[in-house]
């Protein structure tokens, strides 16, 4: 896109350098000279945005590094100390976690403006791949990073994630310890971590060049997603796109501020202030507010599919919601890049980000929640006080048959004047069935809002009239359709994966695009 | 290949078709430099298992007189934490009672207290691994619908055979390998 080169060295020393080692032209046509479409809008400075972050985040983290103890019996301490003791320790340590927020807040929204652009569409493939990578790469060092700090949040989203990994099918178990560096997460768990979480930055930067290496290849995607059809068309970086840019860094910066100096602990965890006990887990684990979409997919899953239990269908689609993004440059069948001129897909794209909320919502709450509930839980319960009991013991034939004969006998004994019978399994195949006759048949309905207080319940009656003297009391269970979070995260996930593959694939073929203005399909010179 | 082929010697047949004798030089030090590549990458990557003091630290040894009946302790048993619970006779009873109920993971009490060395267990202890099967949090002591464990994540229920009842937990909370030392002191590991 960038053309021939446009650089003039202008001195003795330039000149004898650009023979020699071409950095200065490398810098001027990069940044410099380099055409950008003239129509981008603010969406398109998260770039710099995030190349902004990846240098905070560096350069704080190899300070911290110098204060930071990575040993179980320490690292706890040594955060407190950088916080409290350390000059400025409090300001570069809040940058850092802070950072990491911001990192992603920006990394979502470039995201998303990729998406409702068509930035993924041919030529740039490669381009949004290698974005694809990077964010994968800030997802493993985030997750190691919150690891550092050994409060209990740090120490239980570790085990949590450590266990996903132990989910796979036959070597889940080896690759775990492999990780861990022993049976649970220790000290050579928080050492490696410590090491990776170093080293990982470094890899994303690398990435980062490759990125802006395609990027200046096959040149800016803009608004209108329709290529710049000559010079008129672009402006040069600097000092147009470098201003802009700037510009949107500043008010960026304001946000990142506030939360630094204001509200430094409010996108974290209080239980992470705990420091990390392997015997004692949070009520509640919770992953960082940028990971609890993912969070939400993995816990959606919570029947099994064949021989792929729950567990593990969780994993699969939790990495198959990053994998396919890779894929999306081929299953958008779409020649349109820009969602301007697909009103369909649009309405689409904006349901999928609502989506995407939606399941950060599902991952911070309890899975079993009851978003609502057809109706009241309900329990009868029958006894007999007084009366007399009979035992008799009943033989099934066969295990499969051990359930209906059992219920039989139980009829049986009922048709001969017992007023409850109870059945109490000795083997697969024995029962003994207590009969109560004559005495009085009492009852109860239990009503509750919950599952779980309509069982509190049952287990209070039931001890009471065990204390009372009534051995056996007869359950029966009345339960209403209960939307909860998980029914609402299986929505939410299957959208998600239904957009990338059935809406894309098949709007591409059938929408009736928007048409494109004049003024856009052609270059602004070139139209006259 | 075409220029190394191109020596008659070397190459009896017609050099484009027949691999030659310095094709098969090629191939077989490619092989062998592979191998050795990856013989100097492994070690580099079985560092990262469990050391040899880690892994010494495989056994723990639990004393069961101090253990009233109703209690339970929390020990450590390779860095994870492991139940030791001393039922009283109604949760035996109760654990029993259930053991043909429709169960998520069919189990008898009684095949759980089985030690690492298949001799039968004392039913008043319970050994089991604190870690729930779901996601690995620990479950809370005489909670939940069964009395027997609660994971406070996301509410599996447990009874006092430490059997899966309720909630999204795939298997019962895992036996931890142990044996009898004495009548009141196991070894877990």
């Amino acid at each position: 896109m960038s053309g021939p080169s446009t650089y003039q060295p202008k001195n003795g020393f330039t000149r004898w350098l650009d023979a020699r080692l071409p950095v200065m032209r490398l810098v001027h046509d990069s940044f410099v000279a380099y055409p950008t479409p003239r129509n981008l809008n603010y969406w398109w400075t998260f770039g710099a945005i995030l190349s902004f972050c990846l240098a905070v985040q560096i350069v704080t983290g190899i300070i911290l590094a110098m204060h930071y103890v990575g040993h179980v019996d320490l690292a706890f301490a040594s955060v407190q100390r950088i916080d409290r003791d350390v000059p400025y320790g409090w300001l570069i340590q809040n940058i850092h976690s802070v950072g990491a927020s911001m990192f992603f807040l920006a990394v979502y929204i470039h995201m998303f403006r990729g998406l409702y652009y068509g930035s993924y569409k041919a030529p740039r493939e490669i381009l949004w791949i290698l974005g694809c990578i990077i964010y994968l790469l800030m997802v493993a060092t985030a997750f190691l990073g919150y690891s550092l700090p050994w409060g209990q949040m740090s120490f239980w989203a570790a085990t949590v994630i450590t266990n996903l990994i132990g989910a796979l099918p036959v070597v889940g178990e080896s690759i775990k310890n492999w990780l861990m560096g022993g049976f649970a997460i220790d000290n050579p768990t928080l050492t490696r971590f410590f090491s990776l979480h170093y080293l990982l930055p470094f890899v994303i930067a690398g990435v980062v060049i490759l990125h802006i290496w395609a990027l200046h290849v096959s040149g800016q995607n803009n608004p209108a997603g329709v290529d710049p059809k000559d010079e008129s068309d672009t402006v040069p970086f600097t000092p147009h796109a470098t201003m802009k840019d700037l510009f949107a860094l500043t008010v960026f910066l304001i946000l990142f501020a506030i939360f630094v100096f204001y509200m430094p602990d409010s996108l974290g965890h209080p239980d992470n202030y705990i420091p990390a006990n392997p015997v004692v887990t949070p009520p509640h684990i919770v992953p960082e507010w940028y990971l609890l979409p993912f969070y939400a997919i993995l816990r959606a899953i919570d029947f099994n599919v064949g021989p792929i239990d729950s567990k593990l269908g969780g994993v699969i689609l939790m990495f198959a919601s990053i994998a396919i993004l890779f894929v999306l440059p081929w299953l958008d069948t779409s020649k349109i890049r820009s969602m301007r001129y697909r009103p369909v897909a649009r309405q689409f794209f904006l349901i999928f980000v609502a989506v995407c909320i939606a399941l950060g919502w599902c991952g911070q709450m309890n899975p079993s929640y009851s978003m609502f509930t057809a109706g009241e839980f309900r329990a009868g319960l029958h006894w007999v006080e007084g009366g007399q009991s009979i035992q008799r013991a009943v033989t099934a034939e066969s295990e499969r048959r051990a359930g209906a004969t059992f219920e039989e006998a139980a009829e049986a004994m009922k048709a001969e004047g017992a007023q409850i019978v109870m059945v109490d399994r000795s083997s697969p195949t024995d029962a003994t069935l207590t009969a109560i006759s004559g005495g009085q048949l009492r009852e109860a309905e239990l009503t509750a809002h919950s599952l779980d207080e309509l069982e509190a319940q049952i287990a209070e009656r039931k001890a009471a009239l065990g204390a009372a003297g009534v051995p056996y009391v007869e359950i029966e269970r009345n339960l209403p359709f209960e939307f909860t979070v998980t029914r609402f995260a299986q929505i939410l996930t299957a959208y998600y994966f239904l957009f990338f593959l059935v809406i894309l694939p098949l709007l591409g073929l059938r929408e009736t695009p928007g048409r494109v203005p004049e003024t856009i399909a052609k270059s602004i010179r070139g139209a006259a | 290949m075409a220029e190394t082929t191109a020596d008659a010697a070397d190459a009896p047949h017609d050099a484009h078709d027949a691999p030659s004798r310095r094709d098969f030089i090629y191939v077989a030090a490619g092989a062998v430099g592979a191998v050795g590549t990856i013989a100097a990458i492994w070690p580099l990557i079985d560092q990262m298992n469990p050391a040899a003091d880690t892994r010494a630290m495989a056994t723990t040894e639990i004393d069961l007189a101090a253990l009233q009946e109703g209690q339970q302790i929390v020990a450590t048993w390779q860095g994870k934490p492991v139940f030791v619970r001393h039922r009283t006779a109604a949760e035996i009873a109760a654990a029993r009672r259930d053991d043909y109920a429709p169960l998520k993971d069919p189990a008898t009490d009684a095949s759980r207290l089985v030690q690492a060395d298949g001799k039968p267990g004392n039913p008043a202890f319970l050994v089991l691994q604190a870690s729930c099967t779901h996601l690995g949090c620990v479950p809370t002591f005489a909670a939940g619908d069964y009395r027997g464990w609660m994971c406070p994540c996301h509410g599996s229920h447990y009874d006092t055979s430490g059997r899966i009842r309720r909630g999204p937990a795939p298997l019962n909370l895992a036996v931890a390998p142990y044996v009898y030392l004495t009548e009141t002191s196991i070894r877990i590991g």
